[in-house]
């Protein structure tokens, strides 16, 4: 790769990679040792040693299981999650070629929230059935409908956000119906906290989905990422460059939702991490994806373990919605991208 | 490479766009498409690009049909060049031209010596090369143009088609472009508006109207003024002053 990098730009590279993936280590140390019970740093990075088996320190037993199975897990999880939104948000404004593009263009928390509600209210699955399941399931009939209403994404990218608008309109038209002829508030209640995002219950398990999830995912872009390059004026110039634009798109949209589904059957649909994180990428590494995405990856991870750290410590004693504290960075940030978007000429 | 379409029909639903059209173009020929607006040159540029599938008819490239080569293999010989494709991405000129490689390149693959030499001689070729690093947002109309045909020149193709590549440039650059495409070596097919333009750079001269071929021939057989008062409905002289260089059009009030 080396005549690929431009002079001098291969040092900075190596740089900005080493400095964020030193953040990042660091913002999940603080995110394991902040909480109702502060533990200090070192004896964080003890207890992640003594877990991993490296280290053999005598620590007190209730801290270093508060640091592993209770916050290490938690704040791993955030960052894949973070990574994966934002990686999905890259990949849909290329796609889409709409800088206004995010993973829940395509209907998917409306649909995480219709199948959340199918299984609380409703009681669908007879307690078999998680709410998580229940969730990924909505969000994968969701992506149906669009996928559906835009000819199995054959059609142009402006028919495939007006079909997610349509398909989103129709999900939360559902859950609204749900939920009101229910007439049980404290369960209307549950579903809006958990749609607005928490990692709370998040444990190893979840950790080890995400695992596969989110880095498979990773993987699939990084391969299409000539590919995707290639969208920059439209799919009917991507197809004289050589790339099979419906087949790209449809594995694409289907990597994307399923990335998308199960974070938020997980954690919720937290919303702007997938608008917000490529744009602050792309100032830092250009528009070019085969630097683009890996740099939101990391980028999106520790915007989602800081997130999580501000949302514990901001009002004492209190958890408030991971959603709440992105939505209040996500959205000054996206009235920034609307003001500097110029009309085109 | 030799290009040939055969009884080509295309239309979007029920409207029929091109009805029974035939070109042949030869190796190292360039081929003029003219036609009044409509008349269907920018869907036959498409047909023969392989971006659309005819409904009934055959392009053939170097006798393969453009349907049954894989995509990525048929851009690495066809480049395609469209009506002023925009973009929103910050992307620089370099970041543009250096997308015509693609076809040449694989998933990982790095960025070798020759894509290098590609870009740079494209850039070179649209006097463009000082511009290299400007952002795509920064350029003219006419800047833009000349960039996207470096991308396709970038594409090292065998077969260029051209979709009205002398919008927006101003006359010393819509002749620099032309004679550039035409002393390539290699087989092009431009649609283009300026007729006195296409009899000065182009072997040979296809009129479409209503999605058919009205004429096609040499500059001097198919401009004739009977010819530009049917089609394009304008009164003009046609004269031959300097012999071999192509008819040329004075249009009159």
């Amino acid at each position: 790769m080396t005549a690929g990098v431009p002079d001098g730009s291969a040092v900075r590279l190596a740089l900005l990679t080493l400095v964020s993936a030193a953040a990042l280590a660091f913002a999940i140390a603080v995110a394991t040792a902040i909480g109702d019970y502060t533990i200090g740093l070192g004896t964080v990075f003890l207890a992640i040693g003594n877990g991993l088996g490296l280290t053999g320190a005598e620590l007190p037993p209730i801290e270093e299981s508060v640091v592993w199975d209770l916050r290490l897990s938690r704040a791993l999880v955030a960052a894949l999650a973070g990574a994966g939104l934002a990686l999905c948000g890259a990949i849909l404004q290329a796609l889409l070629r709409n800088p206004l593009a995010e993973p829940f263009v395509l209907g998917i928390s409306a649909g995480a929230s219709t199948g959340g509600v199918c299984v609380i209210v409703l009681g669908i699955g007879a307690g078999s059935l998680t709410l998580s399941a229940g969730a990924f399931a909505g969000a994968f009939a969701a992506f149906g409908v669009v996928a559906l209403l835009s000819n199995g994404a054959t059609s142009g990218p402006n028919h495939t956000i007006l079909a997610g608008v349509a398909a989103s309109q129709l999900f939360n038209a559902l859950t609204s119906y749900i939920v009101t002829t229910s007439g049980n508030a404290e369960q209307a209640r549950n579903v809006m906290f958990w749609l607005l995002g928490s990692f709370g219950g998040v444990r190893w398990p979840d950790f080890q989905l995400l695992l596969v999830v989110v880095p498979m995912g990773l993987a699939v872009c990084i391969y299409l990422a000539r590919a995707l390059d290639a969208f920059t004026f439209g799919d009917e110039d991507a197809a004289a460059l050589g790339v099979p634009v419906g087949r790209i798109r449809l594995a694409l949209f289907a990597v994307t939702a399923v990335m998308t589904a199960t974070i938020v059957s997980m954690v919720g649909a937290i919303g702007f991490v997938g608008l917000v994180v490529p744009h602050a990428a792309r100032y830092v590494v250009g528009p070019m994806h085969m630097r683009l995405l890996p740099a939101c990856a990391i980028i999106g991870a520790i915007f989602m373990v800081t997130a999580d750290i501000v949302s514990r410590v901001i009002v004492a004693q209190q958890t408030i919605p991971i959603g709440v504290v992105t939505a209040l960075v996500g959205v000054p940030f996206f009235a920034l991208i609307l003001y500097r978007a110029r009309p085109q000429t | 490479m030799s290009v040939l379409a055969e009884n080509l029909d295309w239309g979007v639903g029920r409207k029929t766009i091109l009805h029974d059209v035939s070109i042949s173009v030869a190796p190292g020929e360039t081929l003029g498409l003219v036609g009044p607006n409509g008349s269907g040159k920018s869907s036959l540029l498409r047909l023969l690009a392989g971006l659309k599938r005819p409904r009934a008819g055959l392009v053939t490239i170097n006798g393969k049909s453009v349907v049954q080569v894989p995509r990525k293999a048929l851009s690495r010989e066809v480049a395609f060049v469209q009506q002023s494709a925009a973009t929103e991405t910050s992307v620089s000129v370099l970041d543009v031209v250096r997308l015509g490689r693609t076809p040449h390149r694989s998933a990982l693959s790095g960025w070798s010596a020759e894509d290098e030499a590609a870009v740079t001689e494209a850039l070179t070729r649209v006097d463009m090369l000082g511009h290299r690093a400007q952002s795509w947002q920064t350029l003219s109309g006419g800047e833009r143009q000349r960039v996207h045909i470096a991308r396709a020149l970038a594409q090292s193709p065998r077969v260029m088609f051209l979709d009205e590549p002398t919008n927006h440039l101003d006359i010393h650059h819509q002749i620099e472009i032309l004679r550039m495409v035409r002393d390539l070596d290699l087989t092009s097919v431009i649609a283009l508006h300026d007729l006195n333009l296409a009899a000065m750079f182009c072997d040979k001269i296809v009129v479409m109207r209503s999605g058919s071929v009205f004429a096609s021939g040499t500059p001097a057989e198919v401009l004739t003024e009977e010819l530009l008062r049917e089609v394009f409905r304008v009164t003009a002289e046609v004269n031959c002053i300097t012999p071999g260089a192509g008819p040329h059009i004075r249009f009159t009030p």
